[in-house]
């Protein structure tokens, strides 16, 4: 039961874009087209569950306990060292794209790069060992990569309601200064105060 | 608007049918809910009725001057329905200054800003209430709203809200959430709750006044029928079926209670009687241009809407969930006509979905 309310919690309560605010660049640059949507939903999803268990397991297994590194000197060393996981991941998944499926990798550009240094996916990182610090370790880690997984299910609902609401944006006679993002920022902020219908909840 | 509509090639069929038209007739069916609004609320709620119409009024001409539109267009009624509707959805003793920004809102941030009528994505006058619930929360949540003490109709145009005449009371849906099986013990009965003589917001709360106009806008075919019942239908099954912690703490879904018998029929009497559910299952949801076009798209809608009220209303922090149950089924509604939507004519192929013209 505790991990249904997790994922729900993570999919709708506190969503990353839309009750966190967190990758919105991503966000509003791979909206426009609900194909490309598709894929950077599943290249954030793929990305997210995967750091999200590999830095739990770098800061408890690999780096931080056996090297018995003090509480202050992690959180600065946390973002650097999960900086580097999560680029050398993002770079990993970007070579597998581009030799599977190259219409996807074109399609995608330069924000399957962009993840890399996207705010979402260190936010999910960091997140998990504040959330997940006491429990156990086997509780922990599935935990966190449970919340990974729902997260990027969460960043992928919401990509793909914005992509279609721009998509039919695109024939609406939206006001010449508000075409393009300045409505897709106004269409997120309703977005946004749609999903604070949530909170509150779980 | 009409003259806008003028080229096109034949065969013309000649309809009586116009923008205006329709969204005068959606005003006239609004008019018995605001009649018991006003019987049970007194004159109070003129004023916040008349500032929301007139904010959304002003607001969309300045909006269309702006955009340097022809302001004829301010006669298609869409502005008033926005404030009639938005006004329905504020409480009775809300101050001046809440209807006036709210209209401000819904017209300039989520009508005219996405292109006028026709092109907004979500429904405006319930962007409207969103925003006056966060930015005025002790307004709009206020839990004890007052309301008049039944006397004869004539009486309450010399009635004063704040006088001893005024009771306050919580509204249904709120007892039901702090403490749920005290419902029927605060005074009302279920024809109380049918009829709206219940605290609550303006026009929200006479299911049967809401009905009648509802059932008026079905038999002239502005509104399908099977969205309505499909968002009722989806939220009355979200309410049996989701389990919800008992007195004892331990979760429980509604639906083994009914079958020995033990369930408790009132609660889901305020559930579907109280709040704003009628009007925005025959009002807000059913709104034209934000609802999908087809009628498997209008219950999938439906449904994705009444399932979020059941949720917000059993989980979520809001005693009420309705505003934000369709603004999320707004949000949904693109992608649902995107996949519902029928096959072209003549198996046409859209040119960016590859096919060449």
């Amino acid at each position: 039961m505790q991990y249904v309310k997790l994922v729900i919690a993570a999919v709708f309560v506190s969503n990353f874009v839309l009750a966190q605010f967190l990758g919105l660049c991503p966000f509003i640059g791979v909206s426009k087209k609900t194909s490309s949507a598709v894929g950077m939903g599943i290249a954030v999803i793929f990305v997210m569950t995967l750091a999200s268990f590999v830095t739990y397991l770098v800061y408890w297994k690999l780096l931080y306990m056996p090297l018995g590194i003090g509480v202050d000197a992690r959180d600065y060393l946390n973002i650097v060292v999960f900086i580097v996981v999560i680029a050398s991941l993002v770079q990993f998944v970007e070579m597998v794209l581009q030799k599977s499926m190259p219409a996807l990798y074109r399609a995608l550009g330069i924000y399957l790069p962009l993840i890399t240094t996207n705010c979402a996916v260190l936010g999910v990182a960091q997140l998990n060992i504040s959330r997940f610090g006491s429990g156990g370790f086997a509780a922990g880690l599935l935990g966190a990569t449970l919340n990974g997984f729902a997260s990027g299910l969460g960043f992928t609902l919401a990509l793909l309601l914005m992509s279609a609401i721009r998509e039919r944006l695109d024939e609406a006679d939206v006001p010449l200064p508000f075409r393009g993002v300045p409505i897709a920022f106004v269409v997120a902020s309703a977005l946004a105060l749609a999903f604070l219908g949530f909170s509150g909840m779980a | 608007m009409p003259p806008d509509l003028q080229v096109s090639v034949s065969p013309h069929i000649r309809s009586q049918e116009t923008v205006p038209r329709i969204m005068w007739t959606v005003a006239g069916a609004l008019v018995p809910a605001g009649l018991v609004g006003l019987y049970v609320f007194g004159w109070r709620i003129l004023v916040v009725v008349s500032l929301s119409v007139l904010s959304c009024i002003v607001t969309e001409a300045a909006s269309l001057r702006a955009r340097k539109l022809p302001l004829a267009r301010l006669r298609d009624g869409s502005a008033v329905v926005t404030g009639v509707l938005l006004a329905f959805v504020l409480p009775p003793h809300a101050a001046w200054y809440v209807p006036v920004v709210g209209g401000m809102v819904a017209i300039g941030l989520a009508k005219q800003l996405f292109g006028g009528l026709g092109h907004n994505v979500f429904n405006p006058a319930l962007i409207g209430r969103a925003f006056l619930q966060f930015a005025f929360p002790l307004q709009l949540n206020h839990a004890e709203w007052p309301y008049l003490i039944r006397r004869p109709l004539l009486e309450i145009f010399r009635g004063d809200v704040a006088s001893a005449d005024a009771i306050a009371g919580a509204t249904p849906l709120a007892v039901l959430k702090d403490a749920p099986g005290e419902v029927f013990s605060g005074g009302w009965s279920f024809w109380d709750l049918f009829s709206g003589y219940m605290p609550g917001c303006i026009g929200e709360t006479s299911s049967v006044a809401i009905i009648l106009g509802g059932a008026l806008l079905i038999a002239l075919g502005y509104v399908n029928w099977r969205l309505p019942v499909a968002y009722l239908a989806a939220l009355v099954a979200g309410v049996l079926l989701f389990p919800v912690a008992g007195a004892d703490g331990a979760l429980r879904a509604g639906l083994p209670a009914i079958f020995d018998g033990t369930y408790p029929w009132q609660n889901l009497a305020v559930h579907v009687f109280s709040g704003g559910l009628m009007l925005g299952a025959f009002f807000m949801i059913t709104d034209m241009v934000t609802s999908p076009m087809t009628s498997r798209g209008q219950v999938i809608y439906g449904v994705i809407g009444g399932i979020m009220v059941a949720l917000i209303r059993l989980y979520g922090g809001y005693p009420e969930g309705v505003c934000y149950s369709i603004l999320i089924a707004n949000g949904f509604r693109p992608m649902i006509d995107r996949f519902t939507m029928p096959p072209r004519v003549f198996g046409q192929r859209d040119i960016a979905a590859g096919g060449t013209s």
